[in-house]
Parts: structure tokens; sequence; C-alpha cells
């Protein structure tokens, strides 16, 4: 079988700095019309030398950092702007969702929107009229279908968008970031549909910074840095190289302080190395203090925060007062969760350092952000969701 | 199976396949313009007709009773409106498209389909204005009475409508391509549109003229040969049919260079609008 997607050599550059790139004016061309274009003098590289080969039914994932090149090579890939150089071949017909709700426009209904929105897509009026009761269906918004756009709330007019999207039928599918917006309830929706498609046989390239969700709809991933291929491998295997490609932000150094009991270095230990964490996998939280002199009733304790700042652990470790005092110098803590159960999300410590005798608190600071992300488990029917939840139990259901 | 590349510089081609497979998006691009136009109007599409009946009235106000400009022998509104007719086609068309570009912009950088589209659909939306204005054309020859050649009208008025679509599309693709490069045309179009309505024989007969250079340029002119031709079906003169023949040539010649301008930048339009 011939693979439905070949890049080959794939480089794009852009002109920066000069004032030639975005916004010419003709003064410019005109008052220098023999002035030859500086080539390659400012340019950067989005793409360099990508090459990738991808078969029918397979769904890959991109992931990489900001400016890495991944929207330039879903942009190039969707045709809509050239590559500099190298070539791509397609056996297939392509429908890219670089956005949702591409073409509305706030005067028109509902459901002329639904028209318009589908044929830019690439749908024919036929299949449109075909799905339509579908689509309205599944945006929900039948009520408000000969409602100007312009009146629905920005959620009804993104279900509207991505139930739209949903009846694209191409063989292979571009699908950049959109479905990290919107509700809850709306994503769950998105996600399964994706499944969906991925499962009927279709190529789906999907870009995200969710790697929950790239973990869940793909099989393999390509992890773009600065314009190349990084990696082109497993999704787990990439995930993994991808998070532990953010070095150091999982060891904390915190200056000591002149003459008093302090913390000088935190470092967690994830699952999957780097800052990524996997559910129920163990994570390991090393400390390093230092102390200028005897200390009794020496006091560690940890707090872990999510993303909106509310604790969710709390541990601690105590010298017992009545085994005397822990000697100055330097010493080493560890903390083991042998089985984290923190839900997917972002995370982080907090470290508190005091004495219990004198009730004394020496220090207190936040440290090594962390993510958690549901790796190799089976997701539940509607996917993995933000915020459903901060931890999950182990339980037992009977029926 | 589809099976195609994308490289750097693709072979030039006209894109026609790729046209044809896309062309239920004129419909959709020209159907929208339409409606948003003249949704939140009052008077909704009855600005279609309103705009060419004041146009009218307000030249002849000037050009007729102020004036006195000599209409050729037939009365100086059916004179007019047989020059706005196809102005307006050729000024709309012209503005819409020259901005198609630039005003759909998000669009482009999100997702693809021939460019082409744009501005045709751009045109297609003036000619949409056309057909209701045309009603106006009907109600007046009928209150002046005038007599109509019916085989001079279904052969010149679309011959005369053709040679206006052609030349406003060669134009207005080529504007659209530059003006998503140079925005300067944004600002020079609408003195550009100005100057040619007072140089072309919309207003005033082509007969007004009398330098031999100027008769010359007319010829060349196919926007003058258009409205030449849609006139002559009522003044019943002799059609120029050499004026017509290079008109038309020249349109074709603008046509090409249009569509040629515009494929050869066209690629590039996601990265500089």
């Amino acid at each position: 079988m011939k693979p439905i997607l070949e890049v080959q050599h794939i480089t794009k550059e852009f002109k920066i700095g000069a004032k030639q790139e975005r916004y010419l004016s003709l003064r410019d061309a005109l008052s220098n019309p023999f002035k030859k274009k500086e080539e390659g003098a400012n340019t950067f590289r989005a793409l360099d030398d990508v090459n990738f080969e991808v078969m029918p039914g397979e769904s890959i994932g991109i992931i990489g950092r900001n400016g890495a090149g991944k929207s330039t090579l879903l942009k190039i890939l969707s045709k809509i702007t050239p590559p500099s150089s190298g070539k791509i071949i397609c056996r297939g017909r392509v429908a890219s969702l670089l956005e949702v709700g591409t073409g509305f426009h706030p005067e028109l209904s509902g459901r002329e929107n639904i028209f318009m929105n589908g044929s830019i897509l690439g749908m024919r009026k036929a299949e449109i009229t075909k799905h339509f009761d579908s689509i309205v269906d599944f945006s929900g918004v039948e009520k408000f279908l000969d409602t100007p756009l312009k009146r629905y709330s920005s959620g009804m007019q993104l279900r509207l968008a991505f139930a739209v999207a949903a009846f694209l039928e191409p063989e292979i599918l571009i699908i950049d970031e959109v479905l990290a917006v919107g509700d809850a309830e709306f994503q769950k929706k998105c996600l399964g549909k994706m499944d969906e498609v991925s499962k009927s046989g279709r190529t789906v390239l999907f870009v995200s910074h969710d790697l929950s969700a790239v973990s869940t709809l793909t099989k393999k991933s390509i992890f773009l840095d600065k314009g190349k291929v990084k990696q082109f491998d497993t999704t787990p295997a990439v995930i993994q190289a991808y998070s532990s490609n953010f070095t150091q932000t999982n060891i904390h150094h915190q200056d000591a302080i002149e003459g008093k009991p302090c913390i000088t270095k935190v470092e967690v230990v994830t699952s999957e190395g780097g800052v990524l964490q996997g559910n129920e996998k163990p994570l390991m939280v090393n400390f390093e203090a230092q102390l200028p002199y005897d200390v009794s009733g020496f006091a560690l304790s940890l707090q872990i925060f999510n993303h909106l700042n509310q604790p969710i652990i709390y541990n601690w470790f105590f010298d017992e007062a009545d085994k005397g005092p822990r000697k100055k110098g330097t010493h080493n803590f560890t903390i083991n969760f042998d089985k984290l159960r923190l839900y997917q999300g972002n995370y982080f410590v907090r470290v508190h350092l005091a004495e219990t005798v004198t009730k004394t608190k020496f220090q207190q600071f936040d440290c090594c952000p962390f993510e958690v992300a549901m790796l190799d488990k089976k997701a539940p029917e509607w996917g993995w969701q933000n915020n459903v939840c901060q931890y999950i139990e182990d339980v037992n259901w009977t029926s | 199976m589809t099976e195609y590349e994308i490289k750097a510089k693709n072979k030039f081609s006209f894109g026609l396949a790729e046209l044809i497979q896309y062309r239920e998006l004129f419909y959709f691009f020209t159907w929208r313009d339409v409606k948003v136009k003249y949704k939140q109007a009052a008077l909704g599409i009855l600005w279609a007709i309103l705009q060419p009946l004041i146009m009218m009235l307000m030249f002849t106000l000037i050009f007729s009773k102020a004036l006195k400009v000599s209409s050729d022998g037939i009365p100086y509104p059916v004179f007019a409106i047989s020059g706005l007719l196809i102005w307006n086609i050729f000024s709309n068309g012209l503005m819409n498209s020259a901005n198609s570009m630039v005003n759909n912009a998000n669009i482009i950088k999100k997702i693809y389909f021939p460019r082409l589209i744009i501005p045709m659909s751009a045109i297609l939306t003036a000619l949409v204005d056309f057909l209701f204005a045309l009603t106006i054309y009907v109600a007046i020859l009928i209150y002046y009475h005038q007599g109509v050649d019916f085989l001079k009208l279904f052969i010149y008025l679309p011959l005369s409508i053709l040679i206006t679509v052609v030349t406003t599309f060669g134009l207005g693709t080529f504007l659209a391509a530059l003006n998503v490069k140079y925005r300067d045309f944004q600002y020079l179009l609408p003195f550009m549109i100005q100057f040619l309505l007072f140089a072309n024989p919309v207003l005033y007969s082509a007969k007004a003229f009398t330098n031999p250079v100027i008769n010359t340029i007319m010829k060349a002119n196919p926007i003058a040969s258009a409205i030449q031709l849609c006139r002559s079906v009522f003044t019943g003169q002799e059609v120029d049919w050499q004026g017509v023949a290079i008109g038309s040539s020249v349109a074709i010649v603008l046509f090409f260079i249009g569509i040629y301008t515009f494929r050869k930048t066209e690629s590039y339009f996601a990265d500089l609008a």
C-alpha cells in the first residue's frame, strides 16, 4: 500500500526584520526599483527539511512548543501557503480545520452559515443538505436557526461551527488545536467524534498542546522542534521525548539564606521524565536542606496545588522532638507517591520549612510545575476532559 | 483516488479544472455578498434599484437640464441609464473585486480553495445588482415610449455586458492581486473610478470628442465600446464595429494579464494578507 501522504524535504522560509516583510508599501518599491532584494539576509526557517510518510487510516499527532513550526506545517499541508522547497504527495481529498467556523458571517442566520461554512470547507451543497438535520442536531441550536449569527453566544457559534466540520468526509483530516475551546460537555462530543473519524479508517493529523488528547486519539506522533522533525515514533515514546525536552524545570534551586536553615534544591522525579507525570504512576520528590546549625523539631512539608491555586495534596515530615536535634550540614529527604492519583492537569509544588519547637517558619516557596496526563489509561466513553475532577479513586462497581 | 503534489512552484495554469470542481463556491460567495449587503437596510434589495435610479435623476438634472448636454437624439434619462448600467457593472465590480482579497483575508489564511473564486464572485455580485437595475431600464423605456429594435437588444446588450465583465475581470483580478501586496491601491482606486466615470462617454455622447488622438484612445477603450453598443439599441446609430473589435481585444488582453498576475502571486496571499 502506498502512503496517503508523503512529505519530502519540506522547507519554509520567511523574511524577517526588514520592513519589506508583511506590509509592503508601494513607495518602497518605487523609490528603490533597482535595489536587489537581499536574499537570505534575514530569513527565518520555520520548517527545515521535514520528511515523513503517513499510511492510510493512521492518526498522527503533531506536538512541539510554540514556534516549532506546527502551524506552518499544517498550512503547507492544506495548501494555504506554499513551501519554499520540497514537495508533498497527497493521495486523497484533504480537509483542514485550522479554525472552526471559517467564513462564518455575523449577519447571516445559523442556517445560512451552515451552508456557507460547509461549502468553504469543501462540501457539496447536496452533501450539506443531506447532513443538514444531523448538523443541526449535533450543534443543538435548532431553536436559533433563523437568527443572525451575531446574536449567538460564542459557545453556540462554536458548537455550530464544529457541527459542520464534524460532517466533513475527507480521506485526510487536518485539525489544529480546535478542541482547546468550548465547554466540557461539548469537548467530549468533539473528542468522541474525532475518535469515530479515526476509527472509521480515515487519516487524521492532529496538532494539540493537550497531550492527553493526543495520546487518546493517535497511535503515532511527530515531535517538531525548531522546524525539524525531532522524532517520529509511537505516541507514548514521542510524548516522553517531548516532555523530557524541558530539562531543568523539574529541578528547582533555591538560594540559601544566610544563617538560616533552608531548602536549597527540590527535584520532582516524574514517571515520564521531565515535567510529565502519568496518572496512577509513581512520583518522587527529593529535597536538599542545608542547616547552618543544629535544628530541633525540624519540619518539612509539601503541598501540591492545581492550576487554580487550590491546594490538593498536603504531606509532611517531622523530626520527633525527643530524638534530639538534627545536626547542622546537608540533609536529603525524599517523598514517594507510589501511585499518584491526581487527575490530568497542571500542578505545582509549594514547600514549607519550619521548626516545631520554637514555631518558627523559615521558608515557603513555590516551584516545580508539572503536568499530569492520562497516559496508557483506558479512557471513558467521552474521553478525558479537563477539570472534571481533581483525582481518581480506586473503586469497585457492582451491578 | 486523487493524487496531487504540493510544491514550491507549480507549473502555471489558469486552474480551470479546479474552478469547475469548486463551482458551488461562486454561488455561495455571491449569494453571501448580495445577502449581507442589503441585510441591515430597511429597504433591503430595493436599494439595488434605487441606487441607479437616483444616479440617473441626479445626472439628468445636471447634464440635461442645467448643462444641456446632447444625448444623441434620445431622451436623456434613457441615454444616461443605458450608460450607467454598463458603468455600474464596471465600477462596482472593480471596486468589489479589487478589495475582495483583503476583505476575505481571514478566510484565505485558514482554508484553501481556488483564490480566483473570490474576485470573480465579487464581480458576479455587481452583476446581480445589474439584473435588478434592469427593471428601471425597462420601466424607463416604457415611460418614454422608446422604440426598441429587439433583434439588436438581444444581441448588443449581452455583448456589451460580456465586454464589460471581461474588462472588469481583468482589471479587478489585477488590482486584487496588487492590493494584497500594496494597500495603496485601496486608496487610489476611488480616484481612478471617478476619473474613469468622466473620461468615459457615460454621461455625455462620445461625439463630444473631436480630438483625433482622444478618438483613437476611445476606440481601444472597451468600456466606451460597451456603452456605445448598449446605446445603439435606442439611438439607431451605426455601431463602429472596428472600434468594438479593438475594444474587445483590449478587454481580452486585460483579462489574461489580470489572471496571469493573480495566479502568479496568489500562493503568497496567505503570507502577505
